[in-house]
């Protein structure tokens, strides 16, 4: 199952795809994602996962235990560490992943931690109505209303929709299209935008719906793919004429 | 690299190899790619810019042209690659950024900017 890394995401910008469109793109940090450990279900682990670390970290800011972990594969501390369950690419520990694990047109899900609001009210956190803001409304702008019944039920529903704390979860953004590889900068452009905030780590890894899912992505996928082979295609007859009109020349 | 060269990077690939020279008041014909099924072709719409609004990649201008008697305003990306090319037909004298008084305008006088060549002709007079 899933291939994944650890990225960063760097901010966002726009690019002109194929067709000459313009596409929102985010750009995300992914690598090198340094290799940990191979966990295998026939070994003492019982299961199989890739442990990934990535960005580089102080070392007196890392226990003697985690640092001995990672020097065990030659690498510089990390920052982060997380593990990956059923890697479907054969690694081995002191390997390094980078923006190549995926591929232009591939789909993926991002996974991030939602941006933090604080104690919200019901208005910004549920999208209530509110009260009105005139005819005669006094202190009862943003308030929720009645939140229950009488004798009985005799108490407030489970899972009322209330105040409370927003933000700061996890939240996976799916089946977002990679734009771009870049392999040297270790840099991956996805279209569109997904939960966090600008320098905040995440998790990119293959959509994991994608093969059953729309026909409408599966088209998108296929329409682009022709017209980068075409694209392709016409960039080589270009440099091959452009080599018979040199050679001719010569002649 | 750091953040900002990176994003420089990025966005550097993508402009335009040649630059496009215009300016606001100039009267301009733009070339377009427009894709009809399979096949495309070139469409032009012709008029005089009315603003630059200038940011990077991301810049685009405004070209107004009185189209059988109604204003009609395009925003056009300069760097985008379905623009095959901007011919300018007549370069304008104007003291403004933006045009926008050129909107409140009809009849005749809504598409006079004034000719560079004459307007410093008479300067030099």
């Amino acid at each position: 199952m899933p291939l994944g890394l650890i990225g960063k995401k760097l901010g966002h910008t726009r690019v002109y795809n194929v067709d000459g469109v313009a596409t929102p793109v985010t750009v995300v940090q992914v690598g090198p994602n340094l290799v940990l450990q191979v966990k295998k279900k026939d070994s003492r682990d019982g299961y199989n996962a890739v442990q990934l670390g990535f960005d580089s970290q102080k070392e007196s800011r890392l226990s003697k235990a985690v640092l001995g972990h990672i020097r065990k594969q030659n690498g510089s501390p990390v920052k982060r560490i997380k593990e990956f369950r059923d890697f479907s690419k054969d690694v081995k520990p002191g390997d390094v992943l980078g923006a190549d694990l995926f591929e232009v047109g591939q789909f993926v899900d991002c996974i991030g931690t939602t941006k933090g609001r604080g104690f919200e009210g019901v208005v910004g956190r549920w999208s209530f109505a509110g009260g009105d803001m005139t005819h005669g409304a006094k202190g009862w702008h943003r308030r929720s209303g009645a939140i229950g019944c009488r004798l009985f039920p005799g108490h407030v529903n489970k899972g009322l929709k209330m105040p409370g704390h927003m933000g700061q979860v996890r939240r996976t953004g799916q089946n977002l299209e990679i734009v771009q590889v870049r392999k040297d900068d270790n840099v991956l452009l996805i279209r569109g935008s997904f939960p966090g905030s600008e320098g905040e780590y995440c998790i990119i890894r293959e959509s994991k719906k994608i093969p059953v899912g729309s026909a409408r992505l599966k088209a998108i996928h296929e329409h682009r793919t022709k017209i980068r082979a075409a694209a392709a295609g016409a960039g080589e007859k270009k440099a091959a004429d452009k080599k018979a009109a040199a050679a001719a020349k010569k002649k | 690299m750091n953040k900002a060269a990176l994003f420089d990077k990025i966005e550097s690939e993508q402009f335009r190899k040649e630059p496009m020279k215009f300016n606001v008041g100039d009267s301009v014909r733009v070339h377009t790619k427009v894709v009809e099924g399979d096949k495309e072709r070139i469409q032009v719409f012709a008029g005089v810019v009315i603003g630059i609004r200038a940011r990077g990649l991301n810049q685009t201008f405004t070209v107004r042209r009185i189209s059988y008697g109604e204003g009609v305003e395009r925003i056009f990306p300069t760097h985008s690659p379905r623009i095959e090319k901007i011919e300018v037909e007549r370069e304008g004298k104007v003291r403004r950024a933006k045009l926008t008084y050129l909107r409140g305008r009809i009849g005749k006088g809504a598409m006079a900017v004034k000719d560079k060549d004459m307007a410093t002709a008479a300067a030099a007079k």
